[in-house]
Formats: structure tokens, C-alpha cells, sequence
């Protein structure tokens, strides 16, 4: 007989399980919380806010957090409703709670399974249950190697504006920003405003590339008034993007003192002779974020390549994923923004409503016009997406001795070896042959690199345009486990629910 | 214009408490991650890597790369990014895998 | 459609046993293609921990395939590249009380009857072989014969000798059809770029193997059984040898379809920890069933205590391919002239890989094999065929009390 432990007592303890407390995640929250639903959301930080909303935490005494963000007040009456909800019982905010993965447990019931507390020897393990699940799980940021990228000193643009917003600290005094997408531009405009110098913003892409959709921009004054307002922030700091260029290098030993920024052709290849070397002691570089699909393609969902080349969830109309029962909103299902996550986390909760128990029924007034902001911001999003989409020359300005994989310090030789030698065509299969993307981050950092240089490399003996199709069918990397999980833990089985149990409704 | 972060946030901090790095003691304030008070005392790396020993700190700043694992207070393999700091840690740089002292 | 080449053979699978016909085959001067509608190593070998075991086999047929191997991979590592990490590791097969251990002694002396080196590691002494063993333990039998590589290295380096000798490697390439001649000979593969031509064509396609089969027009029964592997963070050499409890042998042999779990525990060149085995039949379902790593976790804490102290940083799963009496399916298909099977291996793929690909090799080449392939017999489960279905209830091991 097949043993099952694991599976959850009937009935499951909560009607939502939503994991994710960030834009989506708090705004289906609250919303379903309001139609009657008891709601369950399990995050790993210590406080509401995911990745956008990170803040300072009360020890800092911060008294304008709002310096910091943009849209600090919606963020805020989220906060004040999710506090009402937690009061009553409706809702339950796990905090610490890290999911590394979720199971079915019948039909009707998800079981989400936690790693509990910061890294450390104290960590344990939680589970829920639930009837419906939302993942609202957000995105990291995108990396494209170059040689030096793994000297201290060179950081993540999201990275350094995270450490910002949570402790108030600079990666240096003198900050080149560098990479791809809107989020530079935000970046170099905090750092500048904290007191960094910032010597360069550089930027891959052209901003020409949003010219050609002027209704959707016309559409979307919001957006368009958020860049001018990083625009002018930049003008007061005296920066201007240079657009259409990279640093191809950091030079340093034991940390990074210099960066060479490049220009580059349409293909993102650097133009030979263009180099100009610029002194700093720290650089803020990223792609744009990459959706954060493990435990969406863990249950199989279907999922497809976006604009930008990353994968992100096929979503229907209501938010639902390819799976009955689980449903999406935010990154997930394509990075477009708070305000498009706060949407589609509301819109997500009318959809689960409506199949729940709920006995309140959503304004209907209310979810055509979310549908309308959803609309808009997802056309907006697109355009970005293929504006910022890395360009096939990217890897020209990797040397060999380059590590791809900062784990395992795979080279791209070695990468490349595996392709042309031993036949290697796809990442998971440079994975099993170099170790590139077999450690800590499980290829969160090298995975686009790696899949890039795995199709770029064996298309050149093949017909790249036959391969196309075929290379958009390979998926996400797949990661049974979201996060590491204490071995101790795992021998153990998880506790249901903690100590507090399940809200009373 | 703001001259640093905490006058950007219009910060006043609770009193700040003492963590040692390698032995030297360093400041760190209420709620800063291990990480954040390394970057305020001017530190970037605390680990080398298993392979060619090179240094490394925080990179994503988000708990997804790994990159600025640190051993605290003994144990290795800690996030810098997301633990907190506490009075009285002792960071130590970390070697490798952190694990030396397993090995057979 | 056009017909690309004329071959001597088309090996249908790009795993580790594919991988080691290609390399026999085409060093004995025959013109080989590799086919795999995947990558290399994309199925069962790239899940694989790369065992190659004497171990946990009863004297018969799959242990002399085993010894054979033994000896083939020896000459293998002098042979390629030092990236498939060939460890000469040895493995420990320990008992948890004195029944257990009496059992594995009658087991391990009808083993070295057979060839197999083993010798009793009393309780007292098992901490010189692994200092972080749980204390406790009857003791302990070692065989040195047992190794391990990187699976997924190893056929790719396989291959890339094959191809030195001259095949021709086609991936991402599907089989469509078995294409047969006037009575019924095999001819060729169609794929959906084109048809590879050739009097023989090997069904190395693993888990996989009984859609091949069916394209020829015969039924061969290989079922999945799914098992998943823990990996830890890195970590210094802790565990030195392939260490695992009697229990396991048990687990191997029985056909059940409920799930099996016994403490299987490696360490790796790299550093992770290994950490198997379980064994389930649940078809090609990839979810991840939270209470098999549950299993497998308090099992490698229980003979490792140093583990319960280290994050289990991935896990992955795999489906073994099993015939009914776990016997590979080896040699020529009667049903099928032209036909040729290598596949069904279960868990002992890895192992069994380079003697399959010489045995085959000379049974393509119209030689005696250097092993009978009676055993082995890709007919042996179809009603006309020997009647092997009766009186296969195989053990392997010492019987659980």
C-alpha cells in the first residue's frame, strides 16, 4: 500500500494558501481576506513588503522609508489592511516561512511545505494546507557574466538597491550602474540620492526600441511619468544613461577598482577599439528580473517564453495557472511591476473567491476596471521586455577563463567545451557535464548565461532558424527545491500548521 | 541632498551593538543583516571560494545567489544577506565549504 | 525523405548503454549512428549516481554481467579522459544487528564463490573504513570491487571516442519508425529528419525501450520505477566509501509496486553527499513526494549522524528501467530479425553498461559472446518465448527476517 503520512487531514486548514507576501501576494491577501476567505501567506522575510516594498526594519528607526520607493503609500494601507485581517483571525502571515515546495494532497488540497527561520542550526520545517493556491513569488534579477563580474565589489543592481532599502548601506562611494531595463535607472537614482557618486549608468539596449509602440506608452501616462521621474532624479545627479553599451570588464584583485564600458552593435557585440575604463569601487549590474517559476513548474504548469527571453506562466483570464487549483499573479507570470501585481493579486482573489465558499461577492464594477489596469501595464510590460531583451552578442565579451557558474567557477571554456566537444545543446545538459548550475543558487545566477551559450554555440554547425521552435519548448530550469533545507528537518515530519493552528472563521 | 543612506531615510537608529569580523569589532545597528553591517564597516568579501579561493560577499543582496555565505558564530553556510546581526556575532571568514572540520 | 547513410548499426538512446555499444561497435571497425530524439545522458543515465556495482548482486547471470563490467570499466578509465571521475571507491554494506549481519554473511560467501571479493568488517573496526559511522552497528561486509563515475561524463566520453572511431552522433533527432524489408528484416530507423539505414538497429532507448520495441513491432514489458536522490551542500570527503544497509538488497529485488526506501550514502569528487534509494512504480509521474525524501533523509541520518547537521541543497528523480525478473533484455530479438536490445538495466546501467556494449557488439558481429546471453533473452516475457515468467522470483541478497 502507498504510505501517506504527508497527506493532509481533511478538511484543509485554510481556503488559501498564498505564498509570497510582496505586491501580489498582500493585495490578493487583503482582497480575499475582505470576500470572506481564511488565508494563509507564507513568506521568507520578517516583514510584508517582498522585494519592492523592502524597508528598513523598526530597529533603524527610519522616518521617511517613503525616500526610498515608489508607491510607498498603497504599500502602506496594504500593510494597515493586512494588520486588521491578522487581528480578526482571517488572515495568517507566516513569516520566516520559506516554501521550498508544494504537494498535492487529494483533489481539493495543497499541502505547502516551509523551511522556518534564517539560515542557522535553529531552522525547522512547517506545512499548510490548504483548498486553493496563489503563488505570488516574484522574480530575481538577471545576470549576464563578464570578466571580474565575481570581484567584491560588483553587486546586483536589485542587490544594491536591496541592501539599500533594508540596511541602509552602500556597496562603495563611487558606483557604476550597469546592465539592462527600467531598474537601472531607479538603482542609480537611489544610490545617487544616498550620497554615492555614481560615474555611469550604462545601458545596453536603446531607448529607441520603445518608440515603435507610441499607444501603448500614450496608454500608460503612470509609466511613463515613473521614468521621467527617474529621469530627473538622474538630471539632478548630473547622469545620463549611456545607452547601447556595457562594461565588458571590472578590473581589481581582491576587489573591483575599475570597469571598461563598451559600446555595442545592435547584437549587443562590443565594438572593437570602444573601450574607456572608468574608475569606481563598486558596481551595480542586472538584466532585468527573471520570473521565479520552481514551485509553479514543481506542480507542472504550463509556462512560455516571454519577450524578453525568460520563461513566465501561462495565466487565463482569471489568473489560473494550467493546474485546477493554483492560480498566480505578479512576476510569476511575467515581470511587469508592483502596480500590475497589486492587479492581478486582487483579481486572483475574486477568481479563487468565486470558486471558494465565499459568501461575498467581488464588485463587479471593480474587476473590470483591474482587468482594464491589467490590460495596460501587461502591454506596457511587454514593450519593455522586448526592448531589454539581450541581444545574441552578448557572449562575445566573455573571455574563456570567464566564470559563468559563480558556484561551481565553471568557465566559459569549459561551458563551451561541453558543447563542442561533448555534444551538449541545452543547459541542463552543460549542467550535468560542467557542474555549471549544480550549486548553492541552483543556476539562478548562470542559468540564462549557461542556456544562451548552449543554443548560441550549437547552433553554429546547425540551421539556428529550424532550432527555433524546438528551443522554446525546453522550459525552466526545474528545482524540486526552492531553497536548501536543513537535512534534520527534512528526516522529520513537518508539524501542520504552528503552534497558533489555524484561524477560527 | 542626502550625504549617506541613513540621513536619506531620515534614520535615527536604535543604539548600535557590537559584532566581531575576524576579530575586528565592527558596529552594527538594530536590524541590519550580517551583510549590511560588513558594507558599513567598508567589507566586501568574507568567504573564499572551494575551488581557486577567491573572495566573495554579497552579491544579489536578496538570499538567491549564496554567494555571501558566511560562518557565524561556528556555523557555516549562513545567508549574510538575510541573517540578522545579533550582539556579540563572531563572523569568521569562511574557507571553501565551511566544513573543514568534517573531513576524514 | 532522404536516406542519409548507410550504417552498420543505429543505436537508438544516447544514456550510458548506448553510449558503450556506440564505443565497441564502431572500435570493432562497424559504422555506427547514435540516435536519441533527447540529449546525451538526458534520461535515466543523467539521473543516475554512477554505480558500479558487484555488491548487491547474488551469484547468476547479472553477476558475472557485473564482474565483466568491473573489469571493462578498469580498462575504460586508463582509456578516457580522467572528467568521468572513475573512483575505485569500494563499497561497505553494513548490518544493523547480528541477524542482518549473519544473513549478509551467507550472501557475501556465495558471492566470493562466484568471483566477488568481500570481507567482514567486525563492529570494532568499522570506524577505520568510516570514521563518521553511527555507533551501533553488527558490523559490516567490503567490497572493493565496487566504484563509481559521473554517469552523464561517462557516456559523453564514451561517445566522443565512438565518434573519434567514426559514428556519427544524431541528437534531437526522434524514431519514428523500425523499417523492415521482405520478411520482415529490420533495414533502418525512420526519424522525423530523415532514415538512417542499416541491417541492424539496437534498442538501447532504456526506460524508454518498450515504445522502441512496439515501433518494431514487439513487445518488450520495461516499466519505470521512479527513485529519487538527495544531494547535500559541498562537502569535505565524510563518507569514503559506498555505504549502505543490508536492507537495500531486499528493496532491490522485490517487484512491489509500494514504495521502498533504504539508506544508500556516497560522497563525490565535487563534494555533495549522495543520498538514495528509493524505489517506486508510479509510472512517469515527476512530482515530488515529500515523504520519500522524508525517508531518505532520516535514513542517511541514521547511519551518518554528521549529516542531520547539513542542508540537502537539491534533489532529483529518475526512472529505472525494469523487466518483470530485473534482468537486462540483452542481444538479438528472434521476433525481429536485425533487432537488437540493450536495455532494461534497472538501477545497475551505469554498472552493467560496458558489458552489454561488448556482448552486443559481438552478437551484431555474428561472434560468440564472451558471456551467454540466455539469461538475457529480449523474448524470454512474450507467450512463445521461454517461459521465464514462472519461477524468477529472484532475490537478491540475504532474505529480510
Amino acid at each position: 500500500m502507498p504510505i501517506s503520512p504527508s497527506e493532509p487531514p481533511v478538511p484543509p486548514e485554510y481556503d488559501l494558501a498564498i505564498v509570497g507576501a510582496g505586491p501580489a501576494g498582500l493585495s490578493a491577501a487583503v482582497a480575499a481576506a475582505d470576500l470572506g476567505l481564511s488565508v494563509v501567506v507564507l513568506d521568507a522575510a520578517a516583514a510584508p513588503g517582498g522585494q519592492y516594498y523592502r524597508h528598513p526594519a523598526p530597529g533603524l528607526g527610519a522616518a521617511r522609508p517613503e525616500a526610498l520607493h515608489h508607491g510607498w503609500a498603497a504599500f502602506a494601507a496594504l500593510v494597515r489592511r493586512l494588520g486588521r485581517h491578522t487581528g480578526t483571525g482571517k488572515v495568517r502571515h507566516l513569516t520566516h516561512h520559506h516554501v521550498w515546495t508544494v504537494e498535492r494532497g487529494s483533489s481539493t488540497a495543497w499541502t505547502v511545505h516551509a523551511v522556518t527561520g534564517p539560515d542557522g542550526p535553529e531552522q525547522g520545517r512547517a506545512a499548510v494546507t490548504s483548498r486553493a493556491l496563489l503563488l505570488a513569488t516574484g522574480s530575481y534579477e538577471r545576470q549576464l557574466p563578464f570578466p571580474g563580474w565575481t570581484l567584491p565589489g560588483v553587486v546586483g543592481a536589485g542587490g544594491a538597491q536591496a541592501m539599500l532599502k533594508s540596511g541602509l548601506v552602500l556597496p562603495g562611494r563611487r558606483i557604476v550602474v550597469a546592465g539592462s531595463g527600467p531598474l537601472l535607472l531607479a538603482v542609480a537614482g537611489s544610490l545617487a540620492a544616498a550620497g554615492a557618486k555614481v560615474p555611469a549608468v550604462v545601458e545596453a539596449a536603446g531607448y529607441t526600441a520603445y518608440a515603435g509602440s507610441p499607444r501603448t506608452l500614450a496608454a500608460n501616462p503612470g509609466k511613463l511619468l515613473e521614468g521621467a521621474v527617474h529621469g530627473a532624479a538622474l538630471l539632478r545627479h548630473g547622469l545620463r544613461p549611456r545607452t547601447r553599451s556595457a562594461v565588458t570588464e571590472a578590473h581589481g584583485t581582491d576587489r573591483v577598482e575599475a570597469v571598461t564600458v563598451s559600446r555595442l552593435d545592435r547584437d549587443w557585440r562590443p565594438v572593437p577599439g570602444t573601450g574607456r575604463r572608468i574608475a569606481c569601487d563598486a558596481l551595480a549590474v542586472g538584466h532585468g528580473l527573471v520570473p521565479q517559476l520552481e514551485l509553479a513548474t514543481g506542480l507542472g504548469c504550463a509556462t512560455h517564453r516571454t519577450p524578453d527571453g525568460t520563461y513566465a506562466l501561462a495565466l487565463d483570464d482569471s489568473q489560473r495557472t494550467s493546474v485546477p487549483g493554483v492560480w498566480a499573479a505578479g512576476e510569476a507570470g511575467g515581470v511587469g511591476g508592483a502596480q500590475l501585481a497589486l492587479a492581478e493579486g486582487e483579481l486572483a482573489a475574486f477568481a479563487i473567491a468565486a470558486v471558494s465558499r465565499s459568501a461575498v461577492r467581488p464588485d463587479a464594477r471593480r474587476a473590470v476596471a483591474l482587468r482594464r489596469t491589467r490590460a495596460r501595464l501587461r502591454a506596457f510590460a511587454a514593450v519593455m521586455a522586448a526592448a531589454h531583451r539581450p541581444g545574441p552578442g552578448w557572449p562575445d565579451w566573455l573571455s574563456d577563463d570567464t566564470d559563468v557558474c559563480r558556484c561551481e567557477e565553471v568557465s566559459a571554456g569549459e561551458v563551451r567545451a561541453a558543447v563542442t566537444d561533448l555534444g551538449a545543446h541545452d543547459a541542463r545538459t552543460v549542467k550535468l557535464f560542467t557542474r555549471a548550475g549544480m550549486g548553492w543558487c541552483q543556476g539562478r545566477m548562470c542559468g540564462p548565461a549557461v542556456d544562451c551559450l548552449a543554443r548560441a554555440d550549437s547552433h553554429a554547425d546547425a540551421d539556428a532558424d529550424a532550432d527555433a521552435d524546438a528551443d522554446a519548448d525546453a522550459g525552466p530550469d526545474r528545482r524540486p527545491l526552492s531553497c536548501p533545507v536543513p537535512l534534520a528537518a527534512l528526516s522529520r515530519p513537518a508539524a501542520l500548521s504552528g503552534p497558533d493552528g489555524p484561524p477560527r472563521s | 541632498m542626502a550625504r549617506n543612506p541613513v540621513e536619506l531615510a531620515g534614520a535615527t537608529p536604535e543604539p548600535s551593538f557590537e559584532i566581531t569580523m575576524d576579530g575586528r569589532v565592527l558596529p552594527a545597528l538594530p536590524g541590519q543583516s550580517i551583510a549590511a553591517a560588513l558594507w558599513s564597516a567598508g567589507i566586501l568579501a568574507w568567504r573564499t571560494t572551494r575551488v581557486n579561493g577567491r573572495p566573495r560577499g554579497a552579491f544579489c543582496g536578496i538570499g538567491s545567489c549564496f554567494d555571501c555565505l558566511a560562518t557565524v558564530n561556528g556555523a557555516p553556510n549562513q545567508r549574510a544577506c538575510l541573517v540578522p546581526a545579533r550582539p556579540g556575532d563572531l563572523v569568521t571568514t569562511q574557507e571553501g565549504h565551511g566544513r573543514a572540520d568534517l573531513a576524514v | 525523405m532522404p536516406t542519409r547513410h548507410s550504417l552498420d548499426v543505429v543505436i537508438v538512446g544516447a544514456g550510458v548503454v548506448g553510449a558503450a555499444c556506440a564505443y565497441y561497435a564502431s572500435r570493432s571497425g562497424l559504422s555506427v549512428a547514435v540516435v536519441d530524439r533527447g540529449s546525451v545522458a538526458g534520461g535515466t543515465t543523467g539521473a543516475g549516481e554512477g554505480n558500479l556495482l558487484v555488491s548487491d548482486k547474488e551469484p547468476g547471470p547479472e553477476l558475472d554481467l557485473a564482474l565483466l563490467s568491473t573489469r571493462l570499466w578498469r580498462e575504460l578509465a586508463d582509456e578516457l579522459p580522467p572528467e568521468i571521475e572513475f573512483e575505485s571507491k569500494g563499497g561497505l554494506v553494513v548490518a544493523s544487528d547480528e541477524a542482518r549481519l549473519d544473513a549478509l554473511s551467507t550472501f557475501a560467501a556465495q558471492q566470493t564463490a562466484a568471483g566477488v571479493t568481500a570481507a567482514r568488517v567486525p563492529a570494532d573496526r568499522l570506524h577505520e573504513f568510516e570514521p563518521h559511522l553511527a555507533p551501533g552497528l553488527a558490523g559490516a561486509f567490503h567490497y572493493p570491487q565496487d566504484a563509481q563515475v559521473q554517469p552523464a561524463l561517462a557516456a559523453a566520453h564514451l561517445l566522443r571516442a565512438a565518434r573519434r572511431a567514426g559514428a556519427l552522433l544524431c541528437l534531437g533527432e526522434e524514431v519514428t519508425a523500425v523499417l523492415t524489408g521482405p520478411g520482415g528484416a529490420v533495414r533502418g530507423v525512420r526519424t522525423d529528419r530523415g532514415e538512417l539505414s542499416a541491417p541492424a538497429v539496437v534498442n538501447a532507448a532504456g526506460t524508454w525501450g518498450g515504445e522502441l520495441a512496439a515501433l518494431a513491432g514487439v513487445d518488450l514489458p520495461v516499466m519505470p520505477r521512479r527513485g529519487f536522490v538527495l544531494v547535500t551542500e559541498p562537502l569535505p570527503r565524510i563518507v569514503r566509501h559506498k555505504v549502505y544497509a543490508a536492507d537495500y538488497f531486499a528493496d532491490v529485488a522485490s517487484g512491489s509496486a509500494a514504495l521502498q526506501t533504504s539508506p544508500v550514502v556516497e560522497g563525490t569528487p565535487s563534494g555533495p553527499v549522495l543520498i538514495g534509494a528509493s524505489r517506486e512504480r508510479v509510472g512517469f509521474d515527476r512530482t515530488l513526494r515529500v515523504e520519500v525524501l522524508r525517508r531518505l533523509a532520516a535514513g542517511a541520518a541514521g547511519l551518518f549522524p554528521v549529516l542531520a547537521g547539513v542542508r540537502v541543497m537539491r534533489a532529483y528523480h529518475g526512472f529505472r528501467p525494469y523487466l518483470p525478473d530485473h534482468l537486462p533484455a540483452i542481444g538479438p530479438d528472434p521476433r525481429a530479425p536485425g533487432l537488437f536490445h540493450a536495455c532494461g538495466h534497472e538501477g545497475a546501467g551505469i554498472g552493467l553498461a560496458p558489458a552489454t556494449g561488448l556482448l552486443l557488439t559481438a552478437a551484431i558481429r555474428g561472434q560468440r559472446p564472451a558471456l551467454d546471453l540466455a539469461p538475457f533473452r529480449p523474448d524470454r516475457f512474450s507467450r512463445r518465448g521461454p517461459d521465464s515468467r514462472r519461477g524468477t522470483g529472484r532475490t537478491r541478497g540475504p532474505e529480510r527476517t
